[in-house]
């Protein structure tokens, strides 16, 4: 063999030998997976005869809804009232604009090659936030103002997951950092803010904030609804967020933080530069499970009377001119929570791919 | 122990500790304890300028605390550090600025591994020195081309080997310019055909007259470069001296059941 060079063996198999060897191997093993493969087509097909085929997509109103399959129109006449609540229809364009600055701030995070796509990212974590500031309730350069309570739909679910994410995560490793902290003051009052908010019920929480606080407020101080919902989701989940990156920081080698000790580097450098990277690149995981957790959670602020998406449908799924219209409502509210979450999860495990400098040490 | 320097004797590299300079380091009367473990009593020493000292000992014998104390990674309790004219107290800007001129290697390298190598050596001088980011990577360079790894800049250091990234941390640590090298037992976690890779890096360094403390367990070593020995046991400093006489005769029997221990084989 001297010299030769040794390819290892070839273990992939054709698709009709490995049929073969999995699926129809043994008379009991050909039984289960005819069993199963008739299950799959006697279930999977009325699913898509409802979903597709048998399903009305157009018309001009209930009448037209005959077919056995899904109503589709239902959403499709609705879907203004759905993705922006009572939000007038002359300013939708700046909502719109929001949602194109959304997609191009992310959209490219999933195309490795984009060029400048660092950048684009960048901007959703602070341009975006700043421009959907000013356009969104409006009242500055001549913009229409337009109250909170108009807003709703799947642009309000956005706003409160935007916003919950965007602050929850500083202020979440602020927390995290100060329950670490030597200094026994900051230390014990993260500990008490961490245990105090985690251990509330998110509904409890927002109807404090829309209920109780306004009876502790001055007389005349009182601020808008959304907000208070906004700064109780934020604070709530930063609690979250913060347990979750004590468990990364903690996963960080000593040795990690002698090193940065004794090349002089000062606290928030050492922590800045050397051990938050390395401690949120660990717990993405972690930190995605709790966004899609939050993201699915903002449904809850229906109780204090905001209308979210599911909150929007819910309440035109009873108008009595739609007959049985329920599920085809609900589950246009699942795909739009299933299309975000699972772009989150996607984005996530680009993240980690990207970020990986292969080691484990 | 097996000898792996390239040095074939002690007279190879000529001392460079400066008599009439004032002492870099000074250790007075310096109690250490952890809880109620007595672990380093009452150490004196003194170091002058371009002085290097190789403090070995049983394990447990506290020369690891003893030199990490001297970069308040650890904190004593009781007597005075001085370091470069700078006191050791809890003022944290004071350990910042004895941190800046006291570079340290560590057993376990310690590399930050997020960051190429080339990030790792200029991280400190472009935040902590305000080096701008060219000039640092130029020094980078130049002190990797030291430590023969220049070609290995762009890599992370998980793709190295351990040799390698001691190597590299060796050369961060250079990167800050230090007045003074602390080596915290630099070998121990390599392999054996890594370790004189190290060391001849190490004996490299001390012939340009950096003021070097190491603890180490390659004697080999300290024969060649060290212009004394420090022989450490129970937290105390029990003998010291130049190399010759430390290993042909030394006075306390610790000492001597010490090194017949380690030079045995």
């Amino acid at each position: 063999m001297g010299g030769s060079v040794m390819k290892p063996p070839v273990s992939r198999l054709a698709p009709v030998q490995w049929i073969r060897q999995n699926l129809f191997s043994t008379w009991y093993n050909t039984l289960l997976t005819l069993a199963v493969g008739w299950l799959l087509v006697t279930s999977v097909v009325p699913v898509f005869d409802w979903l597709i085929f048998g399903a009305t997509f157009s018309g001009d109103g209930p009448g037209d809804c005959v077919g056995k399959g899904a109503c589709w129109l239902f959403i499709n006449q609705r879907l203004n009232f759905f993705i922006y609540g009572f939000y007038p229809d002359a300013e939708q364009w700046r909502v719109d604009i929001m949602f194109a600055l959304l997609a191009l701030s992310f959209v490219p995070q999933f195309i490795d090659r984009f060029p400048g796509r660092t950048w684009f990212g960048l901007f959703g974590l602070t341009g975006l936030p700043l421009c959907g500031y000013i356009l969104i309730p409006g009242g500055w350069f001549g913009l229409e103002p337009v109250d909170s309570s108009k807003w709703g739909g799947l642009m309000l679910t956005l706003v409160i997951a935007y916003v919950g994410i965007i602050a929850s995560l500083p202020i979440g490793v602020l927390l995290a950092l100060g329950r670490r902290s030597e200094m026994p003051i900051i230390r014990g009052l993260c500990i008490v803010f961490i245990e105090v908010w985690r251990a509330v019920p998110l509904i409890t929480v927002l109807f404090m904030a829309s209920v109780m606080l306004p009876l502790f407020l001055p007389e005349g101080m009182n601020f808008e609804k959304l907000l208070r919902a906004l700064i109780g989701i934020t604070l709530w989940q930063s609690a979250y967020m913060a347990e979750v990156i004590r468990g990364g920081l903690q996963a960080i080698p000593r040795g990690q933080y002698e090193a940065a000790s004794a090349l002089g580097l000062g606290y928030w450098r050492r922590m800045g530069l050397v051990i938050l990277p390395q401690a949120l690149k660990l717990v993405i995981p972690g930190i995605v499970n709790t966004f899609i957790a939050l993201f699915k959670d903002t449904t809850l602020v229906l109780i204090i009377g905001l209308f979210d998406v599911l909150g929007a449908v819910q309440s035109t799924v009873t108008d009595p001119a739609w007959q049985n219209v329920a599920t085809e409502g609900y589950v246009f509210v699942a795909f739009c929570f299933w299309v975000f979450c699972f772009g989150i999860s996607r984005y996530s495990q680009n993240l980690e791919r990207k970020l990986d400098t292969g080691h484990k040490t | 122990m097996a000898e792996h320097n390239s040095a074939t004797n002690a007279a190879d590299i000529p001392s460079a500790a400066q008599h009439d300079a004032p002492d870099i380091i000074q250790v007075e009367g310096m109690h250490k304890w952890y809880g109620e473990f007595h672990v380093l009593r009452d150490l004196n020493l003194s170091v002058r300028r371009g002085e290097r000292i190789v403090i070995c000992g049983p394990s447990g014998s506290g020369k690891s605390t003893f030199i990490r104390c001297i970069n308040r990674l650890e904190e004593h309790q009781q007597g005075k550090i001085i370091v470069d004219g700078v006191e050791l107290t809890d003022d944290v800007r004071q350990i910042d600025s004895v941190r800046r001129e006291v570079g340290m290697v560590f057993q376990h390298f310690n590399l930050f591994p997020h960051l190429t190598v080339l990030e790792n050596c200029c991280l400190a001088p472009v935040w902590v020195r305000k080096v701008p980011r060219k000039e640092a990577e130029q020094t980078a360079m130049e002190y990797l081309e030291r430590v023969k790894i220049p070609d290995q800049a762009h890599k992370y250091p998980g793709q190295l080997s351990g040799g390698q990234q001691q190597r590299v941390a060796i050369a961060r640590a250079l990167c800050m310019k230090p007045k003074i090298m602390l080596f915290d037992e630099p070998t121990s976690a390599l392999d054996p055909e890594m370790i004189k890779e190290v060391l001849d890096v190490m004996i490299e360094l001390a012939g340009s007259g950096m003021t070097m403390l190491c603890v180490t367990h390659e004697m080999g070593f300290a024969k060649t470069v060290a212009d004394r020995v420090i022989f450490m046991d129970g937290g105390e400093i029990v003998e010291q001296g130049p190399p010759k006489a430390f290993f042909s005769n030394p006075r306390e029997p610790r000492t001597q059941k010490f090194l017949e221990q380690i030079l045995q084989h």
